[in-house]
């Protein structure tokens, strides 16, 4: 499969506002940068204070008070083994939150480079990657993540591996587009006659240029990764049980839909907060980093 | 009109690198399970006689190259392995299966344009009113919640509460497997939508400040008809190749929505596949969705060129 052809009809949205207006615009009167700072700085706080903000164990088990309804002493309850659900939601943030940031690593540096270098040096080269990127691209993401875990065997690092098997592909095709337009450019051009090699041209003029879409995009693949680690904890193929995880609360929660509803319930909110808060972050970004083109 | 179809067999020709480098894929695959591939695959089934005859089978003692060469041959020959814990050639169980995720996933597809087209259009005619945010504020919440979650959300309030429709299965005949499917395609066209809504919200934002909509407003062209002739189908083109890029996620996703709705399909057999560790099956499953996302990035390609007549792939290639 080869990537879509390029429309013809490119969806170029008129600028509300003239473009260097919103440059100039100081960071903290972006909306959706400030918001998503706000989400995602402060879920990082719960995760890195998660023992001192509550006095629960996330997994000691109190079989007496199992699926107990909101209370004083449980602001969200109990869950079938009598742990606090609130507990077991921050504790969680630990896991997701560090799991979903650490996996984009690897992808973003292989992608970023391996997608840096068919757009620069083209030829055979490039013929390669995008031949690999078709290949790896043909296998949908659950897919390749559920079969590639299995594979593997369960654990935090099959988890990482097999995000960066899969993620690569979308970072080498953004920056390979980017570092397409970039070397066109007159200051490009200039560089490369006043006598600079290849590489420092890379990392020195068209390197900052184009990273700031892969972060961009990063943003959002944080988002995919942290619903691919919740998906993989739902199946019972993530981190393993008694360990506080959104997914394996949903599993747990879903046995008891008809009489406590809740308990699937929260621990999916919990993502979607999650997720507006690096959508919001991802936003704000495209608007600092490259505000004459966001889409 | 045909000459501008040209492409198709030279499109399908760059197709056949990609389906042999996912077929590489998929045979390595086994050689990343730990230790000897036949005592892997065979599990608990792997005694010294059953590991000898498929270590024949699979030409484990030839060089990796032997080997996927006796991969792709049993493959042309449709032989995909036997399944362990169903006793049964994988091409079987595969092919039994295909029919129940096709209809998932086209029955996602519907629902998501029913759902998309509508909306998108709708916010496209006030940018920044309150339809507009209500519209977007949907994209933005869609896409950030889990799947699976989603599903269990609409079985929660659908069929537990108001038990409108079962909370699973797949049902007998047609019209009861329209009605089985219709929350995990409703599931899967949820998440879907965002995607769509977004292309199409700001192609036909595009579309309705071009002069020949002023024309055909001025021609007394206006409502229904104005959006379905004029607007609809020029602001549909781009959203065609993101739709089609996307239904390759659909498939993703249907596998893991087949599991929340115990639904017999390609999803089910691969995740209890992986439960019981049959490895034949789990390979079985991936190459054919593998291959499937090949043929349909052709196929939307075509389309692609179908809807638009100033698209020429014919000719791009033959300028290249």
């Amino acid at each position: 499969m080869t990537t879509t052809p390029a429309p013809t009809l490119a969806p170029v949205k008129p600028a509300r506002r003239p473009a260097r207006a919103r440059s100039l615009r100081p960071w903290y009167r972006n909306g959706s940068l400030v918001a998503g700072m706000v989400i995602v700085g402060a879920l990082i706080l719960v995760a890195v204070f998660a023992p001192l903000l509550t006095s629960y164990s996330p997994t000691t088990q109190d079989l007496e008070a199992s699926l107990q309804g909101p209370s004083a002493a449980h602001w969200l309850g109990t869950d079938q083994f009598g742990r606090d659900v609130l507990t077991r939601l921050i504790w969680s943030t630990r896991v997701d939150l560090r799991i979903g940031f650490i996996a984009v690593l690897i992808p973003f540096v292989v992608g970023t480079i391996l997608g840096g270098l068919a757009g620069y040096f083209g030829g055979w080269l490039d013929t390669i990657v995008m031949r690999l990127v078709d290949i790896f691209f043909a296998f949908p993401f659950y897919v390749m993540v559920i079969v590639l875990v299995f594979v593997l065997g369960a654990g935090e690092t099959s988890i990482y591996l097999a995000i960066a098997t899969v993620s690569w592909v979308s970072y080498a095709k953004i920056v390979r587009g980017e570092v397409l337009v970039a070397k066109q450019q007159d200051y490009v051009m200039a560089a490369r006659l006043g006598g600079f090699s290849h590489l420092k041209v890379l990392a020195r003029h068209i390197g900052p240029n184009v990273l700031s879409q892969a972060i961009i995009y990063a943003m959002s693949d944080i988002v995919q990764d942290i619903m691919a680690i919740v998906t993989l904890g739902y199946l019972g193929l993530g981190i393993a049980p008694p360990t506080a995880e959104w997914g394996s609360m949903i599993a747990d929660g879903q046995q008891f839909i008809t009489t406590h509803w809740e308990q699937a319930t929260i621990p999916g909110l919990a993502v979607v907060v999650v997720s507006l808060g690096l959508s919001w972050l991802g936003d704000g970004l495209s608007d600092l980093l490259s505000p004459d083109r966001r889409k | 009109m045909l000459h501008r179809l040209r492409f198709i067999p030279g499109r399908i020709l760059q197709a056949i690198p990609v389906a042999l480098g996912v077929s590489i894929l998929v045979f390595l695959m086994s050689h990343l399970l730990p230790g000897n591939p036949a005592v892997a695959i065979l599990g608990n089934h792997a005694t010294p006689a059953n590991v000898a005859a498929l270590s024949k089978h699979l030409g484990l003692d030839k060089p990796l190259w032997d080997q996927y060469w006796l991969f792709i041959s049993h493959l042309f020959q449709g032989d995909l392995g036997q399944s362990l814990t169903y006793q049964q050639p994988v091409v079987s169980l595969v092919f039994s299966a295909v029919p129940v995720t096709l209809t998932l996933v086209l029955y996602a597809l519907v629902l998501s344009l029913v759902i998309s087209v509508p909306l998108a259009g709708w916010a496209a005619t006030g940018p920044g009113r309150a339809r507009d945010l209500a519209v977007r504020a949907y994209t933005l919440i869609g896409q950030g919640m889990p799947q699976f979650w989603v599903g269990i959300m609409l079985i929660l309030l659908l069929a537990v509460r108001l038990q409108i429709f079962p909370v699973g299965g797949y049902g007998q005949g047609f019209t009861d497997h329209l009605y089985y499917l219709f929350l995990p395609a409703l599931t899967l066209a949820i998440s879907m939508c965002p995607t769509i809504i977004r292309s199409l919200r700001a192609s036909t934002i595009q579309v309705l400040g071009s002069e020949y909509i002023g024309t055909a407003r001025s021609k007394g062209i206006a409502g229904a008809s104005l959006f379905r002739v004029h607007v609809l189908r020029n602001a549909a083109i781009p959203t065609v190749s993101i739709v089609g890029v996307n239904l390759g996620y659909l498939v993703g996703g249907s596998l893991v929505i087949e599991h929340v709705f115990a639904i017999p399909g390609l999803g089910s057999l691969m995740i209890n596949a992986i439960f019981a560790r049959d490895f034949p099956t789990i390979q079985g499953v991936a190459l054919f969705v593998a291959l499937f996302v090949v043929i349909v990035g052709i196929v939307t390609d075509i389309v692609y060129t179908l809807l638009d007549p100033r698209v020429d792939l014919a000719n791009t290639e033959a300028v290249r």
